[in-house]
């Protein structure tokens, strides 16, 4: 049996997990799944739907929202009962977080961001690296195989399946479990308007804007576009843009319609934040920028020039 | 206050990488050697605390004797002392790697209040050698934190999700993974690089052990090239590009 971690945040699936649970299907054995708090349990339905036939649900008066030990805890007392083959969940940073636990509690090694996956002995794996720029495959020598999924290598796929059974159990929570719990929320720090994460269109510069002051350009044309301003690290690291506008393996992953990219040589770093973006659009002086391989069009040529008369024949077709 | 940070040195690259004829590791050659971005925000962190409150900041790595050039790199910064457990150059799986930074932990004589690591490695992103870290030490732990205070033995911390931020906070003493926009590090000083020559890396050898997770080798992602259609130089191009921005709906 593959047992799958789906994670959710006060009962709201994180439908990233669904992709995980469609890897699990690959493996060949029954699945079952398993939420950490009670707020989960309504997810049966939708769980079974991609092919679960036990919900397990970790009920207990303490977990009430994220508490990445006591799910490691919920998850190690729940192994020991059931003995899966395997523990996947989806490789997010909340992902990650819970099966490290579990693989901690346990003292057994864990594979991060897998995109291929084949049980034995030992378990072989490809796993994601660098970024998503190398790919490692690697031998697990441990007869319980505990991996996250890398998440663009599985789409989420149904199989129409009847809702799962759900079965509740308390997991023996130890003290140190939930010394670390959210104590509050507050809302994103960004200004008035579209933020990275939402925005359909992006318009992201690098160290060729040379300043804070060139981003005015940049600004005009996110507005007109309805979009946001995205940059690159180096940008944020000389202080020209607040770093919440960092596109980027160190800041936001985005995928908007859009994505155009000013200015931007394209470090790998950079790339593995925008690459997934719908069309992406290069305006740069260097027709060599390692940026272009990954562009659906370009225009060679200074942004300074371009971006303002690209603003202008906008407004102008716009009429 | 004693804060301690982990480091890891990696190979500085932003553009194409090329593996070695064994495919098991990156060709680096032609690289220079840096740590991982979000560590430097964590010895940043560290460096502010001792400033505001006194104490020490010790540096921590697993590495080739190499990565003593990583340990002075930061020492400039303003960190005490520094700490490497040798090893014989070839990458340690997460298990080994946290357990000899634990004996090196529970055998130095200064008992940290706060232990700071990078949120994930440039290389490995393995996502586990903290939490690993502190279960052996049985310590709270908070993870890609964004924002931070020590205030009254306690450490406050934010991170940031897609839809706002989560506020946490732990006892001392405590272990945070720190990430990118915590704060903007500082370059070395003069005088600071001069210090860090005097200042003390201690060298320890730790035993390696067969790895549980166990690289076998490398290959490149395959990233074809789009093929990107060049609309032309300079603002002549900009009515090309203005119709396919029409044509793909942006306006």
């Amino acid at each position: 049996m593959i047992l799958v971690l789906i994670d959710h945040d006060r009962g709201e699936i994180d439908s990233l997990s669904l992709r995980a649970l469609t890897a699990a299907r690959g493996l060949g054995q029954d699945i079952e799944a398993v939420v950490i708090g009670s707020q989960g349990a309504a997810l049966a339905g939708l769980i079974g739907e991609f092919g679960a036939k036990v919900l397990h649900v970790a009920q207990h008066d303490l977990i009430t929202d994220y508490t990445p030990m006591a799910s490691g805890r919920a998850l190690k007392d729940l192994v020991e009962k059931l003995s899966p083959a395997a523990v996947l969940a989806a490789g997010t940073p909340r992902g990650n977080e819970q099966l490290a636990h579990l693989a901690a509690f346990l003292d057994v090694p864990m594979a991060a961001e897998c995109l291929e996956i084949a049980l034995g002995h030992p378990h072989q794996v490809l796993r994601a690296r660098w970024a998503g720029n190398l790919i490692e495959s690697a031998n697990v020598h441990e007869e319980l195989l505990i991996a996250t999924v890398n998440n663009f290598s599985f789409e989420a796929i149904s199989v129409s399946g009847a809702a799962a059974t759900v079965a509740v159990f308390t997991p023996a929570l130890e003290p140190q479990d939930y010394v670390v719990k959210i104590l509050s929320r507050g809302s994103a720090q960004t200004k008035a308007g579209v933020t990275l994460n939402d925005a359909k269109v992006i318009v992201s510069g690098g160290r060729g804007v040379g300043g804070a002051d060139g981003f005015g350009n940049l600004e005009d044309l996110a507005a007109l576009l309805g979009g946001a301003v995205g940059c690159s690290r180096v940008v944020t690291s000389s202080g020209w843009r607040p770093h919440a506008e960092q596109v980027g393996q160190t800041g936001t992953k985005v995928a908007p319609d859009l994505y155009i990219a000013a200015g931007i040589s394209g470090a790998m770093q950079h790339i593995a934040g925008m690459k997934n973006s719908k069309t992406i659009v290069v305006i740069n002086t260097d027709p060599e920028a390692p940026i272009l391989r990954y562009a659906d069009y370009a225009i060679i040529g200074d942004l300074h020039q371009i971006i303002p008369a690209l603003t202008s024949a906008i407004r102008q077709a716009k009429g | 206050m004693d804060v301690l940070v982990c480091l890891k040195r990696v190979p500085l690259a932003g553009g194409a990488l090329i593996l070695t004829p064994d495919s098991r590791d990156i060709e680096t050659k032609h690289l220079g050697f840096g740590i991982s971005p979000h560590e430097e925000n964590a010895v940043e962190a560290g460096v502010q605390l001792v400033e505001q409150m006194g104490g020490t900041l010790t540096l921590l790595t697993l590495g080739p004797s190499d990565a003593e050039e990583q340990l002075r790199s930061q020492l400039a910064i303003g960190a005490t002392r520094a700490v490497l457990i040798e090893t014989d150059g070839q990458e340690w799986d997460p298990q080994g790697t946290a357990s000899a930074l634990v004996e090196a932990i529970n055998a130095d004589a200064t008992k940290f209040d706060l232990i700071i690591f990078g949120a994930e490695s440039a290389d490995s992103a393995g996502y586990q050698i903290h939490i690993r870290i502190a279960h052996a030490l049985n310590r709270p732990i908070i993870t890609n934190v964004k924002s931070m205070r020590v205030e009254n033995g306690v450490v406050n911390c934010e991170r940031v999700v897609s839809d706002g931020r989560e506020h946490y906070e732990a006892p001392l003493p405590a272990i945070i993974t720190v990430r990118d926009g915590l704060n903007i590090p500082r370059y070395p000083s003069v005088p600071g690089r001069m210090q860090a020559r005097k200042k003390t890396v201690e060298v320890k050898q730790a035993e390696s052990r067969l790895p549980k997770l166990e690289k076998v080798k490398l290959s490149l992602a395959p990233s074809k090239d789009k093929g990107a259609e060049i609309l032309g130089k300079g603002t002549d191009a900009v009515p090309a590009l203005v119709e396919v921005l029409k044509s793909i709906g942006a306006f």
